[in-house]
């Protein structure tokens, strides 16, 4: 930005254009339709004269003076042969027209109810209230006014008024000429405006009726030279030519006395090249087209829509240097680096100002040319452009490389290419939270899209189905330590809206540490080697002898990850969430992680360890070293995790989900004799003799029955099938370990999937007392109300595959208006909170320097630093100081 | 029933009326302006309430609004009368 603030708005007033202010502030009076003349200089008085502003490189401007740049450009006018309707105004001419009298111009309100009607319009005002009450006002009057057909003034005899749409008025089935209608509006007294919420003073509605037209800048309408020295005028300008041929047209048949006819079709004419003029979309009539059949783009076109003004250029600016493309995963790269293709590195540039110390680095730069590789055919960054002090660009290319390096001094700019290092930020839409936009360091890559390690997709809310990520390189050095120090994927780990890490193992992380540490298996010297060996490990963990040959734990293992020094002491996911006995709770070593300097002695690292939302060691690790150790830890997890999981093998089938045929029978009794319970349930409610739950009625007790009876049905069908599903199956190792499902999920598609539901209660909707034709009206039984005693695995029947359906259908619509509806929500807070600022004596204040909180959220606490909301997590201090001692 | 006071309910944090003595030095502390402080209608339900103890309290009067914070046990936030109604 240059220069502070200039003017400041104080208000805005909307008004009309009134003839004399268009002749006043117009420059130029056009009368000829033409442009420029054949040696390619503007017509004076024509369409593209001087006084109107220039756009061709060394004339000057006839009113101003300026040149190319320095003349904003100045209106001129046409003269109208004959007054044409503004459609813009089509509206407020009817209900003006309809409101008031023909041949007085009075409003056709009584004395009464223009002194009840004055009394409130007196007591608001044009400058300060509300336009929305102004309007809703003068509605009741109009809407008054319209009713009577004698006026109470004069009274004369009124007619209806027809709009002919667009633009047409027709009173008795005879057109209303804009030459009758502006007299009409001029009848109309000062005194009667006020009643249609005009301001009298700078709002004459015969304005609204058309005799001079505004003619805007050249600027505005630019007309481009082609190739070929072809000129192509601008479809405003085009617009205009048709208005002043047809007003001229029509300016020589009236005067030299042509039949009324011909006349009219002119007006009609003209009154056409107006509106569409004006807006070429105008319902009613076609709009206007250019020669190759495309429609005109005219002034509504230019700011409406989308691609409208305000929504493309005003709303939506685009910026320079930055990329977009497909993502994938690499999980060989650190959570602070991005994998950047080549093609796009060439492209992205970051500029070098010369200087007295970098000057020798920057020719050498230079001298490499456009796309310099080094001896082994890879990526090393060049330069594109140099920018001389006068702001003049010199592309360099292979040829004039050496040459240009020896011209570059100090003060000079070269726009280097990206090279490995630089700090970019990256981002996904929609930018809902600050982790959606980080920091990155840059890695060149083959191929062509951006990759990026898999713990990052959290933030991001990213996955590899075909999403698409944006890059922007920063161009100051200011930015660029900004980056580094607060957006960098490391400073993020932390979340600002719970206190803990929202970057963490997923899916595949989470199974590899959970097989590793679980039960503390023991690998061969061989696997372990070769695991460790995507590590840069310096030394071997503990070594076991088993029968004289080199073992090692799984749990020594995975302490090469952790820091020294660490010592914590928690509970893992493992058995949380089952109900009945956990397996586990017997063997405290499995559940019980405990980590004392840096070495896991036992427990089993899961979700909770690891996770991202909840990782406790990530946790730890960055409150006690800091962000790059927990980066560093994250990375060489997900590296170990590659390692572990490729040469162990993990996969999951449908014959994961086998049951013994006693199991599936289990399952059908149980769910036959739940069908069996419902039934007896409808039968005593049937008989009347249900007893109501205390404050429901007796059909929301019988639906709250079956709820819970098929509830019942589900879970019991679930741990049958879940005891036959140990942890030696890859999906309950995933559910147990929180990779990635639930043991609900398992339960459906060995088991059975369970009552389908909408809006909590079973279905009920669809035909007259039933879901579906198959079922008898009132058959309230549970597989007519959506019960589903299949699982997944064995296959849905036709019925139950439809009522599936409705369920799943709920969860869709769900997900559509809840994000539309929290989008907005959020939105509103963010133009709420935008410019609220923490002092420096942590005080939230507004630009003005109200206060909005005296204390940072009223205790001061950073919650990206607190845990979990909490300010200290006294347990783990107090085991950590103890293991210190010791 | 009987009128019910609001600043009994549990909900409702304490409400204090800062005696035009001490205002400066509240202000003081806090370091900032009176036209700066957040403001509370005159209309709102706290001020009637605290209207019916002390009877009618002018516009500007400085009011001490003690909450419970489950960080650091309590938090204090001042407001200033206005005679504005907040929509």
């Amino acid at each position: 930005m240059t220069g502070g603030i200039s003017k400041r708005i104080y208000r805005i007033q909307f008004a009309l254009l009134s003839p004399e202010e268009v002749r006043k502030m117009s420059q130029v009076k056009v009368i000829t339709a033409d442009t420029y003349d054949d040696d390619g200089y503007p017509i004076e008085r024509g369409l593209m004269d001087l006084h109107m502003g220039v756009i061709e490189p060394g004339l000057k401007c006839a009113t101003c003076g300026g040149k190319v740049d320095e003349c904003p450009g100045h209106f001129g006018h046409i003269e109208l042969a004959m007054p044409v309707v503004h459609v813009g105004f089509i509206k407020e001419l009817k209900t003006l027209l309809d409101s008031t009298c023909k041949s007085c111009g009075r409003i056709k309100l009584t004395e009464d109810e223009m002194k009840t009607y004055k009394g409130r319009f007196s007591q608001l005002s044009f400058a300060t209230s509300d336009p929305e009450i102004i309007g809703l006002n003068s509605k009741k009057a109009t809407d008054e006014a319209s009713q009577r057909m004698v006026c109470p003034h004069c009274g004369t005899q009124q007619n209806k008024i027809i709009l002919d749409k667009p633009t047409t008025f027709r009173e008795e089935g005879i057109k209303v000429t804009p030459k009758e209608i502006r007299e009409r509006m001029e009848r109309i007294p000062d005194s009667d405006l006020m009643f249609f919420g005009l301001n009298a003073e700078v709002a004459r509605p015969e304005w609204m009726v058309l005799t001079v037209l505004a003619v805007p800048p050249i600027n505005v309408r630019p007309s481009i030279t082609l190739e070929t020295g072809e000129r192509s005028e601008d479809d405003l300008t085009h617009k205009l030519v048709d208005i002043i041929r047809i007003s001229q047209r029509l300016r020589e048949s009236r005067d030299n006395g042509s039949p009324q006819l011909i006349i009219e079709d002119l007006w009609d004419l003209l009154q056409f090249h107006v509106t569409t003029y004006f807006d070429n979309q105008t319902a009613g009539i076609p709009p206007a087209r250019h020669r190759s059949g495309r429609a005109l783009k005219t002034l509504v076109q230019r700011l409406k829509g989308k691609e409208g003004r305000f929504r493309s250029n005003l709303s939506g600016k685009r910026v320079n240097f930055s990329a977009r493309t497909v993502i994938s995963p690499e999980p060989f790269l650190s959570v602070n680096e991005v994998g950047v293709p080549e093609k796009a590195a060439r492209e992205l540039t970051v500029p070098v100002t010369v200087n007295i110390f970098n000057l020798e680095h920057v020719r050498e730069l230079v001298k490499l040319g456009p796309e310099p590789r080094n001896e082994f055919g890879k990526y090393v960054a060049g330069v594109n452009y140099i920018i001389r002090p006068d702001g003049r660009r010199i592309k360099i290319t292979t040829q004039n490389a050496e040459e240009n390096s020896k011209r570059i001094e100090v003060g000079w700019v070269v726009e280097r290419q990206l090279a490995e290092g630089d700090i970019v930020l990256f981002n996904r839409q929609p930018s809902l939270h600050r982790m959606s936009m980080m920091g990155h360091t840059v890695r060149i890559l083959d191929g062509q899209t951006f990759r990026f390690n898999l713990a990052v997709c959290t933030p991001y809310n990213a996955d590899f189905d075909g999403d698409e990520m944006n890059l922007h390189i920063l161009q100051k050095e200011e930015a660029r330590a900004e980056a580094r120090i607060i957006m960098k994927v490391q400073e993020q780990i932390m979340s600002p809206r719970f206190g803990g890490p929202i970057i963490g193992g997923i899916h595949d992380h989470i199974t590899a540490m959970f097989l590793l540490t679980h039960g503390n298996p023991l690998y061969p010297e061989d696997v372990t080697v070769h695991m460790l060996s995507y590590l840069d490990v310096d030394h071997m963990p503990e070594v076991e002898l088993v029968g004289g040959k080199k073992f090692y734990r799984g749990r020594n293992i995975f302490s090469l990850l952790l820091p020294e020094g660490l010592n914590l002491r928690f509970t893992s996911k493992l058995c949380s969430g089952s109900k009945e006995k956990c397996a586990y709770e017997d063997d405290p070593l499995d559940k019980e992680v405990y980590i004392v300097n840096g070495k896991m002695i036992h427990g089993t690292i899961d979700e909770a360890a690891i996770g991202s939302f909840s990782g406790i060691i990530i946790d730890k690790i960055f409150r006690k070293y800091g962000s790059a150790a927990a980066a560093k830890f994250i990375d060489r997890m997900t590296r170990l995790g590659v390692a572990f999981l490729s040469s162990r093998g993990f996969s999951t089938g449908i014959s994961d989900y086998d049951i013994p045929d006693n199991a599936i029978t289990r399952i059908e009794e149980i769910s036959t004799q739940a069908i069996e319970r419902t039934n007896k349930l409808i039968e005593t409610y049937r008989a009347g003799q249900l007893q109501p739950a205390p404050g429901r009625s007796v059909e929301d007790t019988l639906e709250i029955e079956i709820l819970s009876t098929t509830g019942v049905v589900r879970d019991e069908s679930g741990k049958i099938a879940s005891t036959y599903l140990g942890l030696t199956n890859p999906s309950v190792i995933m559910a147990r370990s929180g990779a990635r499902a639930k043991m609900l999920n398992i339960s459906e598609v060995a088991g059975m999937v369970g009552q389908q539901s909408v809006r909590g209660g079973r279905l009920n909707r669809g035909y007259y007392g039933r879901t579906l034709p198959h079922f008898k009206t009132e058959d309230i039984g549970a597989m007519a109300r959506g019960f589903v005693k299949s699982s997944y695995k064995a296959g849905l029947n036709p019925i139950e595959y439809f009522m599936h359906s409705i369920g799943g259908r709920e969860g869709l619509v769900d997900i559509a208006v809840r994000t539309s509806r929290s989008g907005y929500m959020q939105r509103r807070l963010i133009n709420a909170f935008e410019d609220l600022k923490v002092d420096e004596e942590l005080r939230v204040r507004d630009t003005i320097g109200a206060v909005i909180q005296f204390k940072y959220g009223e205790d001061g606490v950073d919650p990206t630093r607190s845990d979990k909301g909490d300010t200290v997590d006294v347990d783990y201090l107090a085991f950590n100081l103890e293991q210190e001692v010791e | 029933m009987g009128k019910f006071n609001v600043l009994q309910h549990d909900l409702v944090p304490e409400h204090h009326l800062v005696p035009k003595k001490e205002e400066d030095k509240v202000l003081n502390e806090l370091g900032i302006a009176k036209d700066l402080l957040p403001k509370i209608s005159r209309s709102d339900p706290a001020i009637k309430a605290l209207e019916e103890i002390h009877g009618p309290i002018e516009s500007g009067t400085i009011i001490k609004i003690v909450r419970k914070s489950p960080t650091l046990g309590y938090s204090v936030y001042y407001r200033a009368i206005t005679s504005e109604v907040f929509k």
